[in-house]
């Protein structure tokens, strides 16, 4: 109750600091605060929350950043080498210096949230909280509650955008802890394509706490790739809630990338309501040391003739845990449904947990839905393969453990990620599996 | 408060002594104190049994019933349910098969039931009982002679006290969880097997050669204990349809098996599962659970699991032993307004454990089934190893099937794997039965038995046959 509080005190304060607001804004961020007073951070008896301990957030002292500064030679060093517009945030303040919307070509809006609401407000209270409400969670309230910044992306009908959109969002180390409430609302017209970027990642020994929100509304046939690469420090906390709203003929296709971050908890969920719509859930985690990430995801099949094909890998090491808990409803008379889910993980240490839990909730009869979760340790005859032709035993293990994630990280279309994700990988493997050299070396080939 | 003269009260009543007429007496509705000492004092039990239930009674008074599962039925009123009631008397019974309801009656004749039986079944009272009695006898000799007790659970209480105080409520604990909470303060009947080291059980054990067991109780105990190197085969129920004007079914069914016992517990449950509106179903809540205690052992259970209004049932096995081994085997099918909450846990302790799960669903009508199940691998056990596979058939659409997966795998030596697949019937395999002069409900018949046949291979062999019938049967007019 008393966590609840301080976070109900920090409220108070901002909201005196801020002054007068849109009545809907006001309005909105009572209703939150009321929700998030009543429902207080979830627990473990929640069966949503069964397995993530939260008491890191609840119990944690966290001050609202008010400034964007942050070096620009380690902004740099974190920044992707990849030419695209780029929004930056701060600690969920909105840093102009570090951002980059030069020649955004006409029909593509990509704003900062303030500077959307500042220009006309009506136009975002609409959209905003329109899929993702007070109700999802105690999260999803308090960030409702808090709500200032973020990153508003408009495509008109028929814009194809051929450089990707990137939300950077940086975490700087302090003397005492930030949290952020950022939103991020895309709304792509039909037929529209483009690839958003979405960049978590900080300074080494920062330790504050992101609660996003975010909301994405496809129109019909609109074609979005969405990377959720997540490198923020080890002592970062990091809550998303994620909505996808498709409509007739789009295509939604999600790599949600967990390499960093203390504790994640992800919760990724689209509504297939038009036939034809079809998404793609792909899923790579790597944890280690304490480290706990969970990833939930829903598919709603909402309409016939809809697909969703989820793919998640988890890589465990130390005292690090793994949580993934996929689920596919499809709804009565929603027939001619193909689902399929997969959900492998990999243990290499005896300390590293995993709990997973591939749902399926069916009422329609014409349906071919598949799910399939597997843990367990390297192949040893594939070891024993690649040891036959040379291979020392380290590497082997190494290469095997790459080819792992190799399955979720050859549908990435983007080399930059790719090849960042794989040294990632590589970097964070045990000592005994060291190949970043090696990974280093594919890298100079390939680009040769 | 009162609690205390009420101690005094249930003690003094059980100073009173054995009551020997049972059949003159039964409890009106209500769940009290006073109704459990009525209940142990009928079964004329020492004083710890009274406790023990009292102590569970206590502890179901914090609880709350679970609301988890994937299934949707009114609160139940536990003071409008009567918790004794003496066998029915011969003159209250149907006198003749004329009497007994022909749906019945037809349905006893699909699955090919003997005549005799048939009576029996319908629980038509029959002066001497028949043919089975003296086959029984017949098989209580054998028994008796291999040094196994199987008798019923009130007997045992009676007869082997400090065997059923050594095993009974160690692998399901009075407040396990509610309805086990119920069942241990209340339960009145059902079967304790005990086979003693080295020796392997003659016969397949079945309730329905324990003479006295022509009343299933609503409340059900089963303790089977295999000590070491032991082996035993149960079956619990039978494919033929049973009517029970008691709605709720609490049972509590614990295996326990030492080193390189055996444990095989099959179950075939056809309840009564209400008429086309799911009205007057049996309502099914029921905790089984093995305990692998010892290194080697074994345990399996196989279900079928066709009747019901409302199944809720997770047959598990603790792998405590080192290189015990946990098997479920099961086929789950609901039609009409039927709903079935059922699954497994495989909680594996021991080093080597290794367990197997197959689970087959088939939801038609109206019906709701879900597979919810738990594989969960401690740390210390070593190279543990499951393969869970479920799937789901779906017949219509209007009925559901959803799936429910728990693991959690806490060892990096565990190798865990699950598959499930929800799917209709083929038309392409319907079209090449059918295209060879098979019916089209023969040809659903054949494809659901193959679908099941994972399953069904496990199960004794006479029981397999009826089980296949007995699909058939629960299935009729599905399809079409």
């Amino acid at each position: 109750m008393s966590d609840v509080q301080s976070f109900l005190d920090r409220l108070a304060e901002r909201n005196a600091e801020r002054g007068s607001e849109p009545s809907w804004i006001a309005a909105r961020r009572q209703a939150g605060a009321a929700r998030f007073e009543a429902m207080g951070f979830p627990h473990r008896r929640i069966e949503q929350w069964k397995y993530t301990d939260v008491r890191a957030i609840s119990r944690g002292d966290f001050r609202l950043a008010d400034s964007a500064e942050f070096s620009p030679a380690s902004a740099a060093a974190l920044t992707l080498p990849i030419d695209g517009y780029r929004l930056t945030f701060v600690d969920g303040v909105f840093s102009s210096v570090l951002s980059d919307l030069a020649d955004l070509p006409s029909g593509l809006a990509v704003q900062p949230l303030s500077q959307a609401l500042a220009e006309n407000h009506e136009a975002v209270g609409g959209p905003l909280g329109r899929l993702t409400g007070v109700e999802f969670s105690a999260f999803s309230a308090l960030n409702t509650a808090f709500f200032e910044e973020g990153a508003l992306v408009r495509l008109a009908p028929g814009t194809v955008v051929e450089k990707p959109i990137v939300l950077q969002f940086l975490s700087r180390h302090a003397d005492s802890a930030v949290m952020s409430h950022p939103r991020i609302l895309v709304e792509a017209g039909g037929r529209s394509e483009a690839t958003i970027i979405e960049h978590h990642v900080g300074e080494k020994d920062a330790a504050n706490f992101t609660n996003l929100v975010e909301e994405i509304m496809l129109d019909r046939g609109a074609i979005l790739t969405h990377y959720k690469l997540l490198e923020s420090p080890e002592q970062d906390l990091h809550i998303a809630s994620i909505h996808v709203e498709q409509a007739r003929d789009s295509r939604y296709t999600s790599f949600n990338l967990t390499l960093g971050g203390g504790l994640v908890r992800n919760d990724l969920i689209t509504d297939l309501n038009g036939q034809g719509a079809e998404a793609t859930f792909n899923g790579l985690f790597h944890g280690r040391n304490r480290q706990h990430v969970d990833n939930h995801t829903l598919a709603n099949h909402n309409a016939p003739h809809t697909f969703s094909r989820e793919n998640y890998k988890g890589i465990l090491d130390d005292r690090a845990h793994g949580v993934f808990n996929g689920k596919v409803i499809v709804k009565r008379d929603s027939q001619k449904i193909e689902a399929e889910q997969s959900n492998a993980n990999l243990l290499l240490s005896d300390r590293a947990q995993i709990n997973t839990k591939p749902e399926l909730e069916i009422y329609a009869d014409d349906v071919k839905c598949a799910h399939g979760a597997t843990t367990g340790q390297l192949d040893e005859e594939a070891v024993f393969a690649l040891r036959a032709r040379g291979l020392d035993e380290a590497t082997a293990r190494g290469l095997l453990t790459l080819a792992f994630a190799g399955e979720v990280m050859d549908q990435v279309g983007l080399d930059v990620i790719a090849e960042r994700v794989e040294l990632t990988v590589a970097g964070k493997l045990p000592e005994r599996f060291n190949l970043a050299g090696l990974v280093q070396a594919a890298v100079a080939l390939n680009e040769d | 408060m009162a609690s205390q003269e009420m101690e005094q009260l249930v003690r003094r009543e059980y100073k009173e002594g054995f009551v020997t007429d049972i059949e003159s007496e039964t409890v009106p509705p209500g769940l009290d104190e006073s109704t459990i000492a009525f209940i142990s004092n009928k079964k004329g039990e020492p004083e710890w049994m009274l406790e023990w239930r009292l102590d569970a009674y206590r502890q179901w008074l914090k609880m709350t019933a679970p609301s988890w599962a994937h299934l949707d039925y009114p609160p139940i009123d536990y003071q409008a349910i009567s918790y004794y009631s003496a066998p029915k008397r011969p003159e209250d019974r149907p006198q003749s098969l004329d009497e007994v309801d022909p749906k019945l009656l037809e349905t006893y004749e699909k699955l090919g039931i003997p005549l005799h039986e048939r009576a029996a079944l319908a629980g038509v009272a029959v002066d001497a009982v028949f043919d089975s009695v003296s086959v029984a006898t017949t098989f209580k000799d054998k028994l008796h002679e291999a040094g196994v007790i199987f008798c019923s659970i009130s007997e045992a209480i009676r007869d082997y006290p400090e065997l059923v105080r050594q095993y009974l409520g160690t692998v399901v604990p009075t407040a396990d969880n509610y309805f086990a909470a119920l069942n241990s303060a209340v339960f009145t009947d059902g079967s304790f097997v005990f086979v003693p080291e080295g020796v392997t059980c003659p016969m397949e054990l079945s309730t329905y050669f324990r003479i006295n067991a022509a009343n299933t109780g609503q409340f059900e105990r089963t303790l089977i204990v295999c000590e070491k190197q032991a082996q035993v085969s149960y079956l619990e129920g039978c494919t033929a349809p049973m009517r029970d004007e008691n709605q709720l079914h609490a049972a509590v069914v614990e295996l326990v098996a030492l080193e390189d016992a055996k444990i095989k517990y099959s179950t075939v449950q056809n309840w009564y599962p209400g008429d086309e509106n799911g009205k007057g179903g049996i309502y099914n809540f029921v905790t089984k659970r093995g305990d692998c205690r010892g290194d080697r052992s074994h345990i399996s259970w196989t279900q079928v699991e066709t009747g019901s209004a409302i199944t809720w049932k997770y047959p598990s096995c603790v792998l405590r032993g080192k290189d015990s081994i946990g098997e479920f085997y099961s086929v789950a099918v609901t039609n009409g307004r039927q709903q079935a909450d059922t699954g497994t846990k495989m909680i594996h302790l021991g080093e080597g454990t290794r367990s197997t799960i197959v689970s087959k669903g088939i939801s038609a009508g109206r019906s709701n089934q879900s597979y919810r199940g738990l594989v969960k691998i401690g740390p210390r056990a070593k190279g543990a190893r499951n393969f869970t596979q479920c799937d789901s058939l779906l017949i219509g659409d209007t009925c559901g099937a959803h799936t429910f997966p728990y693991q959690e795998i806490g060892n990096s030596t565990a190798t865990v794997e699950h598959e499930a697949t929800t799917s209709k019937i083929g038309e392409d395999q319907l079209f090449y039965c059918q295209s060879r002069g098979i019916s089209e409900e023969d040809a659903v018949n054949m494809i659901v038995n193959g679908f099941c046949k994972d399953v069904f291979q496990e199960l004794p062999m006479e029981f397999a046959v009826e089980a296949e019938a007995l699909l058939n049967v629960t299935l009729e007019g599905a399809v079409g």
